[in-house]
């Protein structure tokens, strides 16, 4: 027994030795996904975005082998730390895509300032703070925020649906609020009423006093939920047997709930969104991705396509490849130059040109979006139009768009 | 629950044995670890000395406020490191953060010893509510009080800032030294974790430690003694308290933010973890028991992907490692280690009369 103990032990160090080794002439990339807690279904598709542009790329950049050095987070601040921390002094990874959630983005806005040579290029998070509040100057941003992905819904649902007035069910945390004050910007100016808003703990098993309180006089529901909040929120909505309308927020129809088993999930079918990607869009390129995403890996362990997370740490890699390629791969000068040539990085991506403003953050298109059910019984964002080039600002002056305030539980009002 | 090593409660109490003696008795093993914690900055990097060695010593002390209680009193409770998180709360909302709207910026000599003491209430009051049931009572009880101020601090935006929480909470510097920086910081929590270490041995020899054992073992008698149970166990809570405050304000100063995360269910059950894998029975145990957990979290998912193996399951090589360690040893690390030297001291006992036998013989 103590032999084998011994033996066990022995082996595990010969590997990591092996791979101490092996790494010295790689490119270490940090990478922070959520791989455990509500969203780690979205964590892993972000893997298999970066895991399908890194095959694209022979997984060299700039010449160079490239290793991934992945580190699980949670969703919660705590976590991205702790993760960002262990890439950054025992790995001593230079560049780190992540993190994912928009609460850990926040910290990692703060973090990256502590490590000025460390070149941050976020994964996926899309809280309005982390670039719009006292931006670092070495954390980047390729992905929208996820008020700039609500850019157009607002109208859309009021002026094609006419829904006039609603309830919103979201996660208590900044990602939803930056998504529900993009989507009331548009929607009360049209002339929108929100008339209750509830906000649950992300991680809730428990939405029966959440639908009890939906009020009846709505004429649809906005959900702002995301993974496996959003399956929960949809099998006991099921249950109680309710016929409300939805509008979905980016990661409320995103692949990695209309991929979820279970027939909970057809209660979306018909539900209006918008996004940074949409399923179904019929664009050469996009085209294109979703073919490489679904060649790469088996059926039973993606998404019927590339979810949001997917697309984003996609372009989170491109953008370094990209730039690294521009700077011969040389970040010996403590990354000063790859910073500068990531922040006039364009990319021609899958899902729409994208190019960083003075805040290091996307100017990028918006999808809006309906679900559909597919002939064989796969639901889909069918496509339904695209909002170009939609600044942080959504298109209101700096000053005007200050003057709104920062996205919070009661942020924009939205009473009649 | 008779958990704890029982001997001291044999033992005459020695109320004068001063810190040189107890010193002196200690064996070789103890000034190894000595040697090695004061020599860590030398040979340890960065990482390892504050990511690693440091924040085990910080969940050790959480867990020695259990082991306290546990140990010696009996009470399994699962408040410990809501008291921590209280404390690094306090600390951020009363001192300095980025949070600028919340935080009431005063100076941290001010702002800890505040923090330490309201944590200790807090602390104290909810030993005061749970210390008149037993065992699983006491642990629902305080998991109650746990979740109620997890769920408190994720959902008050007022006062505990919601979800995000504090960040930008940066440790003071100090008669000329930046404690934030990694030796100093290390030091610093070596020094807070050894006087919690000798806290609560001393206190588990003095007079209150010997009568907070006697209530472990037979309440009832004790009372027939005329010992007031229940003002020891309070007691016994407010001391555990401290010492987890201490590690809640080290904590704070670690991470340099504290959100929800830090006081969620999850991390209020890996005290307890920490304190059964590394054993219950003595003050060291938390301490081993934080380390093993400290390493197996950081680790486990680079020694699976080493390994070939699919990343996303890390979490089962954590508990599986736990569950080894408990199903091997129900009394943690520390009692795999006493029983290894009690085999061999007898196996050397064994030879040495085997040879005086031999020795006898023609």
């Amino acid at each position: 027994m103590r032999k084998a103990l011994m033996a066990a032990v022995a082996a595990c160090g010969l590997l990591a030795a092996s791979s101490a080794v092996q790494a010295q002439e790689k490119l270490k990339i940090g990478v922070m996904a959520t791989l455990s807690g509500a969203l780690t279904s979205g964590g892993e598709d972000g893997v298999r975005g970066l895991q399908l542009a890194a095959k694209q790329a022979n997984n060299k950049i700039a010449g160079k082998d490239i290793e991934f050095i992945i580190a699980a987070t949670d969703a919660s601040p705590d976590s991205a730390l702790r993760a960002a921390r262990k890439l950054v002094e025992q790995d001593k990874v230079q560049i780190v895509i992540g993190p994912l959630s928009g609460s850990e983005g926040i910290a990692m806005r703060d973090y990256s300032k502590t490590v000025p040579n460390l070149v941050m290029v976020n994964g996926s998070s899309g809280a309005l703070e982390t670039t719009f509040i006292n931006p670092s100057p070495n954390f980047f941003r390729f992905n929208s925020d996820g008020a700039q992905w609500m850019a157009g819904l607002g109208e859309y649902v009021l002026k094609d649906k006419g829904y006039k007035k609603l309830a919103v069910i979201a996660e208590d945390y900044s990602f939803p609020y930056t998504q529900v004050f993009g989507f009331a910007l548009g929607y009360c100016k049209a002339g929108g009423q929100i008339a209750q808003r509830q906000w649950v703990p992300l991680g809730t098993k428990d939405f029966g006093s959440v639908i009890a309180n939906i009020p009846d006089d709505v004429d649809a529901v906005f959900l702002g939920l995301g993974g496996g909040d959003a399956v929960n929120f949809l099998n006991q909505y099921s249950q109680t047997g309710g016929k409300a309308k939805f509008v979905g927020g980016s990661i409320m129809v995103d692949q990695t709930v209309l991929s979820s088993k279970g027939a909970a999930k057809r209660l979306l079918v018909g539900t209006p969104s918008s996004s940074g990607v949409a399923d179904a869009w019929d664009d050469p390129k996009w085209v294109a991705f979703v073919k490489a995403y679904q060649d790469a890996f088996p059926a039973d362990k993606r998404f019927a396509s590339p979810s949001l997370f997917a697309a984003n740490y996609y372009n989170a890699f491109n953008a370094v490849a990209k730039a690294m390629d521009k700077i011969g791969g040389d970040i010996s000068d403590g990354g000063a130059k790859l910073r500068a040539e990531l922040a006039k990085t364009e990319l021609d991506a899958p899902n729409g040109r994208i190019k960083l403003d003075d805040n290091r953050h996307a100017i990028a298109t918006t999808f809006i979006t309906e679900v559909t059910e597919l002939p064989n019984g796969e639901l889909t964002n069918k496509f339904v139009k695209t909002v170009p080039d939609v600044p942080q600002t959504l298109g209101l002056s700096a000053e005007a768009f200050k003057a709104v305030g920062l996205p919070s539980r009661t942020n924009p009002d939205c009473k009649p | 629950m008779a958990i704890a090593d029982p001997r001291p409660a044999t033992y005459a109490p020695r109320p004068r044995e001063g810190l040189g003696e107890l010193l002196a008795r200690q064996g070789t093993g103890f000034w190894v670890v000595v040697v090695l914690l004061l020599a860590m900055p030398a040979i340890a990097s960065p990482f390892w000395l504050v990511q690693i060695v440091a924040y085990a010593m910080i969940l050790g002390m959480v867990a020695l406020s259990l082991m306290f209680l546990g140990g010696y009193g009996g009470i399994v409770s699962l408040v410990q490191m809501t008291v921590a998180a209280f404390a690094a709360y306090l600390v951020a909302i009363l001192g300095d953060s980025a949070i600028t709207q919340i935080s009431l910026k005063w100076p941290w000599w001010m702002a800890v010893p505040v923090a330490v003491f309201l944590a200790t209430i807090f602390g104290t009051l909810s030993g005061a509510l749970s210390v008149r049931t037993e065992g699983i009572y006491t642990i629902m009880i305080t998991l109650a009080i746990a979740s109620a101020f997890y769920y408190l601090c994720l959902q008050n935006y007022t006062i505990f800032n919601g979800f995000s929480g504090f960040n930008g909470v940066i440790p003071p510097v100090f008669l000329g030294v930046a404690w934030g920086e990694n030796i100093p910081f290390y030091y610093l929590v070596l020094a807070c974790a050894a006087l919690a270490y000798w806290a609560v041995i001393y206190c588990a020899r003095a007079p209150f430690g010997l009568a907070l054992q006697g209530t472990r073992d037979n309440p009832r008698r004790m009372a027939a003694l005329g010992f007031d149970v229940v003002a020891h166990r309070i007691a016994a809570y407010a001391f555990a308290s401290v010492i987890a405050a201490f590690a809640g304000v080290l904590l704070v100063w670690y991470q340099r933010q504290v959100s929800p995360g830090t006081a969620g269910i999850g991390p209020v059950v890996d005290i307890l973890i920490i304190a059964v894998v590394g054993g219950l029975s003595r003050p060291i145990g938390p301490f081993v028991g934080a380390l093993v957990y400290v390493i197996l979290r950081t680790f486990s998912l680079d020694l699976l992907t080493a390994a070939g193996l699919d990343g996303k399951r890390y979490q089962l090589v954590v508990g599986a490692g736990f569950l080894a360690i408990v199903l091997f040893s129900p009394d943690g690390l520390v009692g795999i280690w006493q029983r290894l030297r009690e085999r061999h001291r007898r196996s050397r006992e064994a030879k040495a009369a085997q040879m005086r036998i031999g020795g006898g013989g023609p």
